[in-house]
């Protein structure tokens, strides 16, 4: 089954991304294929490359970029609520004259059209969220 | 359809939203503060059973364990891992997650 | 996916943005509209719901300038204009609040919590703010 994921909360704060990354794990163990995962409204920080948790912590941010690469996820952060919140990859930055980006690995900045699409093209679409 | 919940019943009003608008025969899926929920000896036990006469009632594991409460889950309350979460999503055919 | 109809653009999904939170204290609200207005553009029959402080929302006579906050309360009228007619509040979570229709900015349709529960049983995708 083609599955899509919002997560709606950033890292730490709330469970949410927790319990986003446990069951995109568990569904792809049963063979279910994540057709993306989509970050919106704070959930844009959990694609921040900055975070350094303490070391007995889980690494939220690492956890994602890791499991993208494993299982060849896509994981898009919405631009309008990235731009918001200071989350930009190198492009973005150049183009609005920022000295830095923050972008992790394995993440792409789309636009909320790609959560709707997702809608379209899943058989579900699971939300986690505060 | 599958409706999950994530906050405590004595913080939100989520739960009983959710309640409120769930057709007879739908599941209810308490995960992170909402499996408090689902615990004995509370003072929303009542309106949970009580809504268990027509909804199925599940509670994720990991969370009940984590907050201390695992041994005193509601009787009918149906405990998951999050490969039976999974299982729920795929079962029904649409779901909607009481933020 | 069984209320799913296929047309020559392709696949037209019922899409229900559930809206619960009140305008402004958080960001919920604003960024779900932003999402609503965007799924225009895909041709999906897309309806709104309006539960519990999800209500607020659309009460008239918003004015945020002291806040320093925009006021998007005017764009729930406009949704008309993107083929977006169908905004049901939930009666039990408006009279909850002492509201009543005519405190509504638009006109939507006022459903009990049976008629809501069935509007939600029936969609294919349900997106929660």
């Amino acid at each position: 089954m083609k599955i899509g994921i919002l997560v709606s909360e950033g890292p730490y704060t709330h469970q949410a991304s927790d319990t986003a990354y446990n069951f995109v794990k568990a569904a792809i163990e049963k063979g279910h294929e994540i057709y993306r995962v989509f970050f919106y409204h704070d959930g844009v920080n959990n694609a921040t490359r900055l975070t350094e948790p303490p070391r007995d912590d889980r690494n939220i941010v690492n956890r994602w970029s890791e499991l993208a690469k494993q299982h060849n996820l896509d994981l898009v952060v919405c631009i309008a609520a990235a731009q918001r919140r200071g989350i930009m990859d190198e492009n973005e930055a150049k183009r609005q004259g920022k000295n830095a980006d923050n972008l992790a690995e394995g993440f792409r900045i789309s636009g909320l059209g790609q959560l709707v699409e997702a809608g379209i093209q899943c058989d579900r679409l699971v939300t986690f969220g505060d | 359809m599958l409706h999950i919940v994530n906050k405590s019943p004595f913080d939100r009003n989520s739960l009983e939203s959710c309640f409120r608008m769930a057709t007879q025969g739908s599941a209810v899926l308490l995960i992170e503060d909402a499996v408090y929920g689902a615990t004995k000896g509370s003072s929303v036990e009542a309106k949970v059973q009580g809504a268990m006469a027509g909804l199925k009632v599940y509670a994720l594991g990991a969370d009940l364990q984590a907050r201390g409460v695992a041994d005193r889950v509601l009787d009918g309350v149906t405990v998951v891992d999050y490969g039976g979460f999974v299982d729920l999503v795929a079962e029904h055919g649409n779901l909607q997650s009481w933020l | 996916m069984t209320d799913e109809m296929m047309d020559e653009e392709g696949v037209i999904k019922k899409f229900m943005f559930v809206n619960r939170k009140a305008p402004y204290g958080t960001i919920y609200a604003l960024e779900g509209l932003e999402v609503v207005l965007i799924s225009a553009a895909f041709e999906q029959d897309v309806s709104l719901a309006f539960v519990d402080d999800g209500v607020y929302e659309l009460k008239k006579t918003q004015d945020t300038k002291a806040l320093g906050q925009k006021n998007f309360s005017p764009t729930y009228r406009a949704l008309e204009g993107y083929d977006i007619e169908k905004l049901y509040v939930e009666r039990e979570s408006m009279e909850m609040r002492g509201l009543t229709e005519d405190d509504l900015l638009v006109d939507v349709q006022v459903v009990s919590s049976a008629e809501m529960a069935d509007l939600m049983a029936e969609q294919d995708v349900v997106i929660s703010f």
